[in-house]
């Protein structure tokens, strides 16, 4: 793989304002491919805000976004997915009266179309061919989540964006859920995991970044820094 | 009796087919998409004079206007989705109902200045002379089959269209959540326009059968609009299959209707709209 140490995904002084309110403030950082970066923060740090930014949907940005060294200012969300950056949204946002595999088809449909079709799908959530005929909005929590990370995964990005997988998720089903992760990096993907759970996304991440108030207050290795720091940094003073 | 009985059964039922007509493009657009489109009848009736003239001074036969039409009516929809009421698509539904009860005056104004304030009718020829014989006192007209046919393939096609196509799969992803479409990478507003689009062509079709089943005249929209409205609130808002119930079950009231006095049959056709709705208020084949 030629591309194993080039940056899939370059943030370069990335600010996002909700009118007045800069929600981000002047983010840097960078992911490699088939490397997993998780962001930490609390709730309101930012997080979200900077995923919606890198798929462009916020209305107003300053700084730039680079995917495999290309600028992404003006691109629509479509073009951008088709590019290779798929999103798992915040609290899973599946298709209610879709089946489950309406929903999945539908990451296919909007994706680069690549390697990753169904099969790979049922081989990573067997559950979800079982219920491949059911209405997504029936399902349980963490089989919603499957749905969510398939969708997404069937889109066949260089690198996906993970926005809190865990939330509202029973301890034993987040487990399974980021069992798979690293399934999901060996097969070349680049990973970013946006978490309010620091020990759980710490525990797979290559790197991490840590936001406060919009802002990236500390950045590095999770198995070179301390509990001490990272709380620090996660909290403020 | 029996047989003037069965016979105006049938004229109902296919009376329904054209009223089906009229609704299902307002069924994908106000049923799926969500987007009251107050202009539908309208568009039914500037589709007619389109076809009026096509028959008259271009001198087409029917058909092949209707033919010619389709795929006009499909970019008319799908412009006027992208460009003008993608725009207040998501903003308060009054605002929706503003832009397409302007459109509506402008065609009707529009029609009236071009074609004048006159009833207009396109000639079937044969097609609207010819009648099929049931049985001894049973008979039908043959326009009227071939509307209902006309009706149960575009309610057939427009179900699969929905549930059983790619881009069926997007429009119901879009009616389930615009916001979330956007987020996965979607394009809601080309979605939209697709659908309008399709709404359209439904509209071309309908303008087929009723510029040759009935005279029209620039200011008819409305009344188009208002059964359409009541065949697919009938029906089922969205179920593409209950708006032919509710076209059938309109069709019937009204010509049962006009039977105790020419003056009811509209009234009838409200008296058994309003009836249905006190009974099941989400109408006979509700969608989820």
């Amino acid at each position: 793989m030629a591309r194993t140490n080039a940056a899939v995904l370059q943030v370069e002084g990335l600010s996002v304002f909700y009118g007045d309110f800069k929600a981000v403030d002047g983010v840097d950082l960078s992911v490699n491919a088939g490397e997993i970066v998780s962001i930490i923060g609390a709730n309101g740090a930012g997080k979200s805000t900077l995923l919606k930014a890198i798929i462009g949907q916020s209305n107003r940005v300053e700084g730039r976004v680079r995917f495999d060294g290309v600028d992404l200012a003006g691109r629509s969300t479509a073009e951008i997915v088709a590019g290779g950056v798929a999103l798992v949204p915040e609290g899973r946002r599946l298709f209610a009266s879709l089946s489950v595999e309406e929903n999945l088809r539908l990451g296919w449909a909007v994706g680069r179309k690549g390697s990753i079709g169904f099969d790979e799908v049922w081989r990573l959530f067997p559950i979800l061919e079982e219920r491949r005929r059911q209405k997504a909005g029936l399902l349980s929590g963490g089989e919603q989540q499957m749905v969510a990370l398939g969708r997404g995964l069937l889109a066949n990005p260089r690198i996906l964006l993970c926005d809190e997988i865990s939330l509202g998720l029973a301890p034993i089903v987040i487990n399974d859920l980021y069992a798979i992760i690293p399934t999901i990096k060996a097969s070349g993907i680049a990973i970013v995991i946006v978490e309010q759970d620091i020990t759980r996304s710490l525990a797979v991440a290559d790197r991490f970044y840590c936001l406060l108030e919009g802002r990236v207050t500390l950045a590095g290795i999770p198995a070179d820094t301390s509990r001490d720091a990272v709380m620090k940094h996660y909290f403020g003073e | 009796m029996v047989g003037a009985l069965i016979n105006q059964l049938l004229q109902g039922v296919l009376l329904g087919g054209l009223y089906t007509l009229f609704a299902t493009g307002l069924s994908f657009s106000a049923g799926v998409m969500r987007f009251v489109n107050i202009a539908h009848g309208d568009f039914i009736v500037l589709a007619c004079f389109a076809l009026l003239t096509m028959t008259t001074t271009l001198g087409l036969h029917p058909i092949v206007a209707v033919v010619l039409l389709l795929p006009v009516a499909f970019a008319v929809g799908f412009t006027l989705q992208r460009f003008l009421l993608q725009r207040v698509v998501g903003e308060k539904i009054l605002l929706v109902i503003l832009v397409t009860f302007g459109l509506s005056i402008i065609i009707q104004n529009g029609l009236l200045e071009v074609y004048g304030a006159d009833t207009h009718k396109v000639a079937g020829g044969w097609m609207e002379t010819s009648t099929i014989a049931l049985g001894p006192d049973v008979n039908v007209g043959l326009f009227s089959v071939l509307t209902f046919i006309a009706a149960v393939i575009v309610v057939g096609s427009l179900d699969l269209l929905l549930y059983r196509s790619g881009i069926g799969v997007k429009i119901r992803a879009v009616s389930d959540d615009v916001a979330t479409a956007d987020l996965i990478g979607l394009s809601s507003a080309r979605i939209y326009g697709v659908a309008m689009g399709v709404s359209f062509v439904t509209i071309g079709i309908a303008a087929g059968f009723m510029s040759i089943w009935s005279n029209f005249d620039p200011s008819a929209g409305p009344t188009h609009l208002l059964i359409a409205f009541e065949v697919i609130v009938l029906g089922g808002l969205g179920s593409m299959w209950g708006s032919l119930a509710g076209g059938v079950v309109l069709g019937v009231a009204q010509t049962i209707g006009a039977q105790f006095d020419a003056a009811w049959q509209i009234m009838a056709g409200h008296i058994v709209f309003l009836a249905v709705l006190v009974v099941r208020p989400h109408g006979l084949f509700p969608r989820h």
